[in-house]
């Protein structure tokens, strides 16, 4: 097999990998608008939050140090305790719970029946709260997040692959746990969905809200607990994203590549949102390797972005999206 | 005139008709300064199949809307099972056993048939989340009671053969049909329906009458309907309100109402001068 096949094999599944973090964040998006027709802009920032949260808490750290120190003339950073990971993930959830609850009761419950585009700016304006708020609470350093999943190259993999090809491919064990996880919240999520009384309901508000309300769904309990759930998702992404590169504001950059992602795969499908996130991880890395060296390289900032564009063209609903039909 | 007694009343073919069940007292409703009720008073009792009419923009609606929660009065007041009605939002209501359909149906139109009827029953479900995930059990257990009382009722109303059928691909006429087995699946003690027959066709109709008739000649469900269609309200009902323009201008069995005056004028219109 010629080497540049192989490799292009290796850069095929690193891809995937990657796509799968894409597609994390943009499942998010898509429990938020298919519950409520939010578009929720802040998704990405909540997975900074969350991963900001689970580091603060899981070392120790004291919630708005700089402010207290800087009024107080005090110099408290940690409580001086080490909480182990589970620990911390269940007590971030806790307060992604809240911020739901928050999310709703202080935001959209005062911007019910407004126009979407209000919703988004709402949005808008909730991610860079959000990101400030996270700054302000934890310090805006770049911190090392480790709850013990495995990384590093997965020597099984490198032997096989040496074995077969002569070329060991590189394949990191954090992102072969990144996708078993997110494989397994997927199925969660559509179990959920489909055979729970909460998920019928959940896909009754998300179908017509007259209709919920007539057979006693309360909206607003929906909302928070499709925020929440969106929280979980957000903070397992803030987990693989922050254990790969560090927690750091930039990750709700990445987080935005979520938007061609839904673009592809329709805003408001869940398969749409995997498949949609391997096509973009797979299809950034591959056309990185094949055609980035021919016209300078760094095409991983773009591609990504006309993919879509071209997609809209063509396919505006998406790959899985609902086909908008207005009768006339 | 069929003066309600606090016994209630026996009906020409011969039911007897109940306590009260829902009393509203002097409800008035306004949308910034147009009245769309002026203070209606009436009651729904048990057992009996109640109807609201009125020419277009009456506010027969509206009061349907009143009684389940999705519009507040201004003034006035809702009596339910002989206690005042707090304010309630909707769902609240609906859970207290308000079950209603809509005018121009709400149905979940990207579930199947089963599911949208399944949506009914669930406040009767109790178990929590934690129970269904990882206590099959009960769930499973609470889940196949409710199924029962589902199937009973697209028994019920002859929707067997469309069970697993997504609601978008249904006529409008099936679709009205769903919407009634989904209101029905609760169980209700007060049954709203807003316009059952529009828009049917003739057979449609006779269709829908006959349901309405056999939900509360089988299980006793107290209705209240508006309709437009005077034909079919006179041949269904037990006692009529009569609304225009926000007011009520009569109150009674068909036949009293047949025999209105004021009714008469605003349904044939008459020459002022």
């Amino acid at each position: 097999m010629p080497d540049q096949l192989i490799f292009a094999m290796e850069v095929f599944l690193n891809g995937l990998m990657a796509g799968v973090l894409y597609a994390l964040v943009a499942l998010g998006f898509v429990l938020i608008y298919k519950a409520s027709g939010i578009f929720n802009y802040s998704q990405g920032v909540m997975a900074l939050f969350a991963a900001l949260t689970l580091v603060g808490i899981m070392e120790g750290r004291v919630p708005f140090a700089h402010l207290i120190n800087a009024t107080f003339g005090t110099e408290i950073h940690h409580f001086g305790w080490h909480l182990p990971a589970l620990a911390a993930i269940l007590l971030t959830m806790g307060v992604m719970v809240v911020l739901a609850w928050a999310v709703n009761k202080l935001i959209f419950n005062h911007l019910v029946n407004q126009e979407p585009i209000i919703l988004f700016m709402a949005t808008i304006g909730l991610a860079y709260f959000m990101e400030g708020f996270g700054d302000v609470m934890w310090g805006a350093d770049i911190k090392k997040l480790d709850v013990g999943l495995p990384q590093g190259i997965n020597t099984a993999i490198d032997e096989i692959t040496y074995g077969w090809f002569g070329y060991g491919f590189f394949i990191d064990n954090l992102d072969i746990v990144a996708t078993i996880i997110a494989a397994l919240l997927v199925i969660a999520l559509v179990m959920f969905s489909q055979y729970t009384k909460q998920g019928r309901a959940m896909r009754a508000v998300a179908d017509d809200h007259q209709a919920a309300l007539s057979v006693g769904i309360s909206l607003n309990f929906i909302w928070i607990m499709v925020w929440s759930l969106a929280g979980f998702v957000a903070l397992v992404a803030g987990i693989m994203w922050g254990t790969k590169m560090g927690v750091q504001f930039s990750l709700s950059l990445i987080a935005l590549k979520a938007l061609p992602v839904l673009m592809l795969g329709g805003f408001t499908s869940i398969p749409g949102a995997i498949v949609g996130g391997l096509i973009i991880g797979v299809g950034e890395k591959l056309f990185e390797f094949a055609i980035g060296p021919m016209i300078g390289g760094a095409t991983e900032n773009w591609f990504a972005y006309v993919l879509a564009l071209i997609f809209l063209v063509f396919r505006p609903q998406g790959l899985f999206g609902e086909k908008i039909i207005e009768r006339v | 005139m069929l003066d309600a007694t606090d016994e209630g009343y026996v009906t020409s073919d011969g039911r007897k008709i109940g306590d009260v069940l829902m009393e509203m007292k002097n409800i008035t409703l306004r949308f910034g300064g147009v009245k769309a009720i002026t203070d209606i008073s009436f009651d729904i009792r048990q057992g009996e199949i109640r109807a609201i009419i009125g020419p277009n923009g009456a506010g027969k609606s509206s009061m349907l809307n009143v009684i389940s929660g999705f519009y507040v009065p201004q003034e006035g007041e809702v009596w339910y099972k002989g206690q005042k009605r707090p304010q309630m939002k909707p769902f609240q209501v609906a859970q207290l056993g308000i079950a209603r359909t809509f005018q121009n149906i709400a149905l979940f139109e990207g579930m199947t048939v089963l599911d949208n009827v399944m949506t009914g029953r669930l406040n009767y479900m109790k178990t929590n989340l934690f129970q269904q995930a990882l206590w099959k059990g009960k769930a499973e257990e609470e889940e196949t009671k409710n199924r029962e009382v589902v199937e009973k009722v697209i028994d019920f109303l002859e929707i067997q053969s469309i069970r697993k059928t997504p609601v978008s691909r249904l006529p409008y006429g099936l679709k009205k049909r769903v919407e009634l087995a989904r209101a029905l699946a609760a169980e209700p003690s007060l049954l709203l329906l807003d316009e059952p027959m529009a828009g049917m066709n003739v057979e449609e109709k006779e269709d829908m009458s006959r349901f309405v008739l056999d939900v509360n000649d089988e299980f006793g469900t107290t209705i209240a309907l508006i309709e437009h269609d005077m034909g079919v309200v006179m041949d269904l009902s037990d006692r009529v309100v009569v609304m225009d323009y926000g007011k009520k201008i009569g109150d009674g069995t068909p036949d009293e109402i047949r025999n209105n005056q004021a009714v008469i004028d605003a349904y044939l219109g008459v020459a002022h001068d």
